[in-house]
């Protein structure tokens, strides 16, 4: 492991009742850099993220992570849970929670937490809901509360699952641009789950790209070009830009939706 | 003063019994009321209801022997709670049919010993007491036992307050933070052995879901964090408790020669909370409902 990595997996290998869902997956994040871990649905992100975590035991493989500041372990942003509207926690108590919620004990915070509370509330911007129970938020306030809920103890690490999934356009891109900002600010290396990388492409340094059960792993300018992209894929796509904005597409259909085509085919409405 | 004793009659505060039930009944409603948030929180209130029931096996046993009934309640639901989490069924849907299927044994078993208490007393009284209770008999040797339960359950929830906050949000984010989700769980399922066999003690064990499962929801409708939810859980079960025990003494007095039961007064009691506190929850509930997802 290299001396700046935040997180360095080796050889890792997870199989659930024989089934391998990861074997040897191999990649490093620097510190500070923010990665996109990219693949389809059922490829593997959240058990690889798990793995990384310890919520699961990997069959073999190698997990390192940078020690981070006394007592700040990863920061983790779980895949989309439900909170139930009627949970007596606000946003704050949700924040404050990351600092000391894993403890026993009856809690107790002093001035120095609370500021602590404030200024990640402040930095996500949440201030704004920080008294409304989290359960009645909206999808994006939810993900800005549970990023600061991760962040409060300054990991050097922050794990997100799939925080893009079920936000809409504009939602995507503020969280994006926010995770970018604290990612700089406090120096935290970022690791985030996605299916889709176009809302990312702008943001990232590196691409973990997750498919048949192994990842590769790259700087995103040396992945997110044509001939890699179409390597990994599996068919061709193009890396577009437009506006100064980088987009991948499908240049045909991709084969598995031209297979579904064929057995189920779709009877467009005629333009006159 | 005469306002006074249209509301406390005379006699009330000199009551032996009396005295013996206000004290039981409110350790019992502070601890359900407690345990009861969590309880809800976790989407465990099935699990307190069986368990709850399957502890009237234990009470009624301990009738049979003529041991003290609160020991029965709590041995038999502290088994079930420890199994309960030792078996760590993860899936709901699962731990439903567990429950239910657990539930179904423990009130089978109620029903044999009870039959065999009739058949040697010839009274009904203790299947009675045992499932809707009956506060006015309970022995004033019965309260630093009581007392000492309700303690040892406050405690221990007091000790995993913070991860069963954070788990209520997320196990997977307790876990990844380090918090012990199984030790913990363990805990809180103790606690709530304790509170449902003080519940079914006072309140009988089919009632005991009541106090433990009615304060909690009402304070939840409107309660916006995890101090407040507590406060008035207990506030709401406390005051029903002792409405309950003052209404059931003055019935006396409505029905000379028999008075209600007390369990049905604290359920009345509780229920007409439940439904002001939907009224008062209801509006951060449709504010909730307005926003988009
Ligand atoms: N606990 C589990 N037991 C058995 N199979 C699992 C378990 N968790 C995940 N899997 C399987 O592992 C594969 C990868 O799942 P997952 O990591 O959730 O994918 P992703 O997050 O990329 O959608 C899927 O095929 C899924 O069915
Ligand atoms: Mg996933």
């Amino acid at each position: 492991m290299t001396d700046t990595a935040a997180l360095s997996v080796h050889g890792l290998r997870v199989s659930f009742s024989g089934r391998p869902v990861l074997k040897d997956v191999q990649f490093e994040v620097a510190a500070g850099e923010f990665c996109a871990l990219i693949g389809a649905n059922g490829s593997g992100k959240t058990t690889l993220l798990k793995a990384i975590l310890g919520l699961l035991r990997p069959q073999s493989g190698e997990v390192r992570i940078e020690p981070g500041a006394a007592g700040a372990r990863i920061g983790y942003v779980p895949q989309k849970i439900s909170i139930d509207p009627y949970l007596p926690l606000r946003s704050r108590d949700v924040v404050a929670l990351g600092l000391d919620g894993a403890r026993w004990g009856w809690p107790r915070r002093s001035r120095a937490d609370d500021a602590r509370v404030q200024e990640m509330l402040e930095a996500v911007g949440a201030i704004e809901f920080a008294e409304r129970r989290v359960g009645q938020l909206s999808g994006g306030q939810q993900q800005r509360v549970l990023i600061a809920h991760a962040l409060v103890r300054r990991p050097r690490l922050l794990l997100l699952d799939e925080p893009l999934a079920n936000l809409d356009v504009r939602s995507t891109a503020e969280i994006v641009a926010l995770l970018r900002r604290l990612s700089a600010q406090y120096r935290t290396a970022v690791l985030l789950s996605a299916h889709d990388m176009n809302p990312l492409l702008a943001v990232i340094d590196r691409i973990v790209y997750l498919a048949s059960c192994c990842a590769v792993s790259g700087k995103a300018d040396e992945v997110i070009r044509t001939e890699v992209l179409s390597r990994l894929y599996g068919y061709h796509v193009d890396v577009v830009r437009v506006h100064g904005r980088v987009v991948v597409i499908a240049a045909h259909e991709p084969e598995e939706i031209r297979a579904a085509l064929a057995r189920d085919p779709v009877h467009t409405a005629q333009v006159p | 003063m005469h306002l006074l004793e249209l509301i406390v009659p005379p006699g009330f505060l000199a009551n032996g019994p009396v005295h013996t039930a206000l004290i039981v009944g409110a350790g019992a409603a502070v601890v359900s009321a407690i345990v009861g948030v969590f309880t809800v929180m976790r989407g465990q209130s099935f699990a307190g209801h069986a368990l709850a029931d399957v502890s009237s096996a234990g009470g009624s046993a301990a009738f049979l022997l003529g041991l003290n009934p609160l020991l029965g309640f709590l041995g038999v639901a502290a088994l079930a709670a420890g199994g309960m989490e030792w078996a760590d069924v993860r899936d709901a849907r699962e731990r439903d049919l567990v429950t239910g299927v657990m539930l179904g044994v423990g009130l089978g078993l109620t029903a044999l010993l009870l039959y065999l208490g009739t058949i040697r007393g010839s009274t009904s009284g203790a299947a009675i007491a045992i499932l809707f209770g009956s506060m006015f008999t309970i022995p004033a040797s019965l309260i630093p036992l009581a007392l000492t339960v309700a303690g040892v359950a406050l405690v221990a929830i007091a000790a995993i307050y913070r991860p069963l906050l954070l788990s209520s949000l997320s196990a997977d984010l307790a876990q990844a933070q380090g918090a012990r989700v199984r030790r913990m769980g363990l805990v809180h399922a103790l606690a709530l052995a304790l509170a449902v066999s003080l519940a079914a003690m006072t309140v009988g064990a089919i009632l005991s879901t009541a106090l433990l499962i009615g304060p909690a929801a009402a304070a939840l409708r409107f309660a916006d964090r995890p101090g407040r939810a507590l406060g008035w859980a207990v506030a709401i079960g406390w005051a029903a408790t002792w409405g309950g025990i003052l209404l059931a003494y003055d019935s006396f007095y409505w029905t000379p020669g028999h008075g209600w039961p007390v369990s049905f007064f604290i359920v009345v009691l509780i229920f007409i909370g439940y439904l002001l506190a939907g009224l008062a929850g209801r509006r951060p509930a449709r504010q909730g409902l307005e926003r988009p997802a």
